[in-house]
C-alpha cells in the first residue's frame, strides 16, 4: 500500500513537472538552453517632408496588420507632438498624424519588430491566401469588364486572346499575361500600352485592371523582403488572383507564384493608401535591419499576445533583484539532493545535515579555490580559539556566543587583511553563513576530543567533498537557467528525492565496513 | 563492487538505510523513543517493572544543585556520573574512590570539587545530549565488573549488547573496552566487540576497527571460549526490556555485577550494525524469521528460548 501510494506520488509529481516542461517549450516556445537567440527583425517606415507654410498637414501611412508567417513583437511610432490615430478595419490597418501648423522639415517614423513564426513555408503560405481571403469577402464578386480607352482596347483584347489560348486556368492565364507584358522585346502595340500602365507604382493594379477584362478577380498586396541593411523607397507589389477556392499570389514581373521568403506583407488591397496633405518635398522610406533577442523575451511578449497568462505569474513577473536571489533558491533542492546522495548512497558523514549546502552557495560566490581556502583558514583559527576558550570553563551557550564573535572577527580581520594585500577574493568571506561556521567549529573540536582527530578531519573532509559536489552542481549555469525558467522541474527533483527516502539498499561506504563479511 | 554488493545481500547483512527505513521507522514509534534517550525515565520504568539496574543515587537537573553533589554521594565511596540523554558513551565519569577532597576516576585521573563540578555543569547545558538540549545529570551506583571479562577489557565497561526485534532476542555481543576507546565501550572508538553464541552464552568470533581478531589488543588474551555467566538470565532479561519501552527494534546493554548478576544498562533505539561484523551473521535472516511468525508468546522466558531456537536455525 505504502509502496503504491509512493510510486504514484512520484509518477505524480514526475509528470506535473515534465508536463508543464514540455507544455513551456512547446507551446509557449521557451527555449532550453540560456544562449537560445532569435532573429528579430526591424523594420521601419519613414516619411520626411517640408511643412507648407500656413496649411494644416495629414498624413496617413497603412500599417502592417498580422502580417502571416511573422508575429509582431513591438511597435512604436515616433512623431514629436503630432496628433496620431490609428484606424484600423478588414481592409487593414492605418496610421493618421495630424498637426495644424508645422514649420521646416518634418519626419514621422513607423518603427516594428518581427519575429518569424516558425512554421513550414506551405503552411504559411496556405495561411497567408486564407487570411487574406479571410479579410476580404470570402468569394469575391467577379469584376465588371472595365471600359478600356479605344486606343488600348485591341491591344489588351489580343494580349487576352492570347494568354487564352495558352493557358488552361485563372493561375496560368494570369501568368501567361504577366510574362507578357514583361517580354525583353515587346511589340509595338505592347509598347504603347505599356507606356500607359508601366508606372511605377501602378504596374500590378493596372495588371489586375487588365486581368479584369477576363473577368479575373484580383487584387494587390504590398511588403517588404526583408534583408539586412536594406532600404527601400517603396513596398514591393504583388498580384493575388482568385482561381475559385483561394487568392493565389503572383510576382507582376515575372509571373511566379508564391511570395519569396522573408517577404512581410505590409499592406492588403490598395483601398489604403500613403496619402499627405500640406507638404512638399516628401519621401517615404522603408529600411530593413535584424538584431538577436532572447528567444525567452521574445517567448514572454508573444506569450501575452496569444493570451496565455502562464508566463505572467513566472519567475520573470518578479523585479530584478528577487529573480537573482531565486536562481540561487532554486538551486538549494539540488544542493539538497546531492547531500542527500553522498549521505545515504555514498555514505559520507558531514557536520550537520545541510550545512554543505549552505558551504556551496558561499562557494557560489568566493569561487572554489579560495572558498576551500578561506573555509580552512577560519575553521582553522576558529578551532585554536576555540581550544583556548574550553580553559576558561564556559557554560554550552555563551561558549557558542564567544565562538559566533570570533568567527565574525576573524571573517572581518581576514577581508581587511586579504583587501591590503590587494587580493580582492578576500571580500567574499564575508558570505560564509557565520552561524554554520562557528556550529562547525564547536563541533569539530567535541568530536576532536570525544573521538580523536581522525575521526573530526573525516567528517570535515567529509562534509567538505558534498559542499563541492553541490557547488558544481549548483554552479552548472544551464541547470540554473532551467530551473529559473522550469521552476516545475523541481516537482522531479522532490520525486527523486522521495524515491531515494525509501532506498534501503547499501551505502558504497558499507561495502568496504562490510568487506570482511563478503568475503566468507 | 558489484560482487560486493551481492555477496553481502546473500550473507544478509542490513545496511543502514535498511535498518532505518524497514526496521526503525516501522516498528519504532516515535513517542517512544524519549523513553530510551531519556535514561533516567528508563532506569524509573525499568525498577517499576521489577527489572534490575544500576542504583540510581541521586540527579542534578539544574546548575544551582551542583552543590548538591556531597550530599548525594555522602554514603558511596564510588559512583557514576552520567548524562540522562548522553549517546555513545560520551560525558560518562566513573568515580573509583576519593582522596583528600579530590575524586579518582576509573583511567587513573584525580580530578578537583571544581573540576567535577565543570563536568556537571557540561553535562546539564547539553554537550553531550542529542541536539544540544538541555540534560541531567544522573549520580548511579558503579558497577563492579564481573572477573569474567577481566582478561580481555582494558579498563572501562565491558558490556552486553542484545538486539531485540518485537521481543525476541535475536543476536548478541560483548563489547570490550581497549585502550584506543579509552575505556568506552563502542566499537566506532575503537572497543572490540565479540559475537556471542545466543545458546550457550559463549563467546565466539570477534572485531577490532571492522576486522576480524582473536586476542584482545591490548591484553593479548584469546576472547573467544568465553562463558557469559547467567546467560539465560540476561536473554530473558533483555526480552523483558522490549515489553517496558514498546520499541519493535531495540538494542539492550546489559553489565555484569560481581555480586548483584546482570543489570540493564540502557536501552538504544537506534542500535548499530556491527553487531553484525562481531557475530560473522547478516541480521536479515534473523530478523525475517521473527517478522514470519503468526505469534509471539508473551512470557519473557519463552521469547528468549525462541530467539535461541531462531539463531540455532539460521
Amino acid at each position: 500500500m505504502r509502496k503504491l501510494h509512493l510510486s504514484l506520488l512520484t509518477l505524480l509529481l514526475c509528470v506535473t513537472g515534465l508536463g508543464l516542461a514540455y507544455y513551456k517549450v512547446t507551446v509557449i516556445g521557451l527555449p532550453l538552453t540560456a544562449s537560445e537567440q532569435a532573429l528579430v527583425w526591424n523594420i521601419e517606415a519613414s516619411v520626411s517632408f517640408r511643412a507648407k507654410p500656413d496649411s494644416s498637414i495629414k498624413v496617413t501611412l497603412p500599417l502592417p496588420l498580422d502580417p502571416p508567417g511573422f508575429t509582431i513583437l513591438s511597435e512604436d511610432f515616433m512623431s514629436a507632438n503630432y496628433g496620431l490615430a490609428i484606424e484600423q478595419d478588414e481592409n487593414g490597418r492605418v496610421a493618421l498624424w495630424a498637426k495644424r501648423r508645422a514649420q521646416g522639415k518634418q519626419l514621422l517614423l513607423f518603427r516594428a519588430a518581427l519575429i518569424e513564426v516558425k512554421e513550414s513555408s506551405a503552411a504559411s503560405d496556405d495561411k497567408s491566401t486564407s487570411k487574406s481571403a479571410a479579410t476580404t469577402s470570402s468569394t469575391p464578386a467577379f469584376p465588371v469588364v472595365p471600359q478600356y480607352p479605344p486606343k488600348l482596347l485591341p491591344v489588351i483584347e489580343g494580349l487576352l486572346d492570347k494568354a487564352r489560348q495558352q493557358s488552361a486556368d485563372t493561375v496560368s492565364f494570369s501568368q501567361r499575361v504577366i510574362e507578357e507584358l514583361n517580354s525583353t522585346s515587346p511589340t509595338l502595340e505592347l509598347k504603347t500600352l505599356l507606356q500607359q500602365i508601366d508606372r511605377p507604382r501602378e504596374f500590378a493594379k493596372n495588371i489586375g485592371w487588365i486581368l479584369a477584362g477576363a473577368r479575373i478577380p484580383s487584387q494587390v498586396i504590398r511588403g517588404l523582403r526583408l534583408e539586412e541593411g536594406k532600404e527601400y523607397s517603396e513596398l514591393e507589389s504583388f498580384l493575388q488572383v482568385y482561381d475559385g477556392t483561394r487568392w493565389r499570389t503572383l510576382n507582376i514581373r515575372n509571373g511566379q507564384e508564391g511570395l519569396p521568403e522573408n517577404f512581410v506583407l505590409w499592406q492588403l488591397n490598395s483601398s489604403k493608401n500613403f496619402v499627405i496633405e500640406g507638404a512638399r518635398e516628401y519621401s517615404i522610406k522603408y529600411s530593413v535591419g535584424k538584431t538577436l533577442r532572447e528567444v525567452i523575451d521574445i517567448a514572454e511578449i508573444t506569450s501575452t499576445q496569444k493570451g496565455l497568462h502562464l508566463m505572467e505569474f513566472s519567475l520573470h513577473s518578479l523585479p530584478v533583484h528577487s529573480q537573482n536571489v531565486y536562481k540561487v533558491l532554486l538551486m538549494v533542492p539540488l544542493g539538497a539532493l546531492m547531500v542527500v546522495l553522498m549521505r545515504n548512497l555514498v555514505g559520507i558523514k558531514t557536520f550537520g545535515t545541510f550545512m554543505p549546502v549552505l558551504i556551496a552557495l558561499a562557494f557560489r560566490e568566493t569561487e572554489l579555490l579560495w572558498g576551500l581556502i578561506l573555509f580552512s583558514l577560519i575553521i582553522g583559527i576558529g578551532l585554536l580559539l576555540r581550544a583556548y576558550v574550553e580553559q576558561l570553563r564556559l557554560l554550552l551557550v555563551p561558549r557558542l556566543a564567544a565562538v559566533l564573535t570570533m568567527v565574525v572577527l576573524l571573517m572581518a580581520g581576514t577581508s581587511v587583511v586579504m583587501h591590503k594585500l590587494g587580493l580582492e577574493m578576500g571580500l567574499s568571506v564575508a558570505l560564509f553563513p557565520m552561524v554554520i561556521m562557528a556550529m562547525t567549529i564547536e563541533r569539530m573540536s567535541l568530536i576532536w576530543e570525544e573521538a580523536g582527530p581522525a575521526e573530526a578531519f573525516k567528517q570535515v573532509f567529509g562534509s567538505l567533498l558534498v559542499a563541492v559536489a553541490g557547488y558544481l552542481v549548483m554552479n552548472i549555469d544551464e541547470l540554473q537557467y532551467m530551473f529559473f525558467v522550469f521552476p516545475e522541474l523541481l516537482l522531479v527533483v522532490l520525486a527523486v528525492i522521495i524515491l531515494l527516502g525509501r532506498y534501503s539498499g547499501y551505502r558504497l561506504t558499507e561495502l568496504w565496513r562490510f568487506r570482511a563479511l563478503a568475503k566468507r | 563492487m558489484f560482487k560486493t554488493w551481492l555477496n553481502l545481500r546473500k550473507t544478509g547483512i542490513v545496511g543502514m538505510n535498511q535498518r532505518n527505513a524497514d526496521y526503525i521507522s516501522v516498528y519504532n514509534r516515535r513517542s517512544r523513543f524519549p523513553l530510551v534517550d531519556d535514561k533516567l525515565q528508563t532506569k524509573i520504568l525499568a525498577e517499576k517493572a521489577g527489572i534490575a539496574v544500576p542504583e540510581l543515587y541521586g540527579v542534578i537537573e539544574i546548575e544551582h544543585d551542583i552543590a548538591n553533589l556531597a550530599n548525594i554521594i555522602k554514603d558511596h565511596e564510588d559512583f557514576v556520573i552520567k548524562p540522562a540523554h548522553g549517546s555513545g558513551g560520551n560525558g560518562i565519569c566513573v568515580v573509583t574512590g576519593q582522596l583528600y577532597d579530590r575524586y579518582r576516576l576509573s583511567n587513573g585521573n584525580l580530578l578537583t570539587q571544581d573540576e567535577i563540578a565543570y563536568h556537571i555543569s557540561n553535562i546539564l547545558s547539553g554537550l553531550y545530549s542529542l541536539g544540544g538540549q538541555p540534560d541531567q545529570a544522573l549520580i548511579e551506583y558503579r558497577v563492579k565488573f564481573d572477573p569474567v571479562f577481566e582478561a580481555i577489557s582494558y579498563q572501562g565497561v565491558p558490556d552486553i549488547r542484545t538486539i531485540v526485534f518485537k521481543g525476541v532476542p535475536i543476536t548478541a555481543m560483548v563489547r570490550l573496552p581497549t585502550r584506543m576507546s579509552n575505556g568506552k565501550a563502542n566499537l566506532h572508538q575503537g572497543a572490540v566487540g565479540a559475537g556471542v553464541d545466543l545458546i550457550t552464552g559463549q563467546t565466539n568470533s570477534a572485531v577490532w576497527q571492522n576486522f576480524p581478531v582473536d586476542h584482545h589488543p591490548d591484553t593479548g588474551a584469546p576472547i573467544s571460549g568465553v562463558q557469559i555467566p547467567h546467560w539465560q538470565k540476561l536473554l530473558t532479561l533483555a526480552a523483558q526490556c522490549h515489553d517496558l519501552v514498546d520499541l519493535g527494534y531495540l538494542g539492550v546493554d546489559i553489565v555484569l555485577d560481581r555480586d548483584l548478576g546482570p543489570l540493564v544498562l540502557e536501552l538504544n533505539a537506534r542500535p548499530g550494525l556491527s553487531i553484525q561484523i562481531a557475530n560473522a551473521k547478516g541480521l536479515n535472516k534473523l530478523l525475517q524469521a521473527v517478522e514470519q511468525l503468526e505469534t509471539i508468546p508473551a512470557p519473557p522466558q519463552e521469547r528468549a528460548a525462541l530467539g535461541q531456537a531462531i539463531f540455532h536455525k539460521t
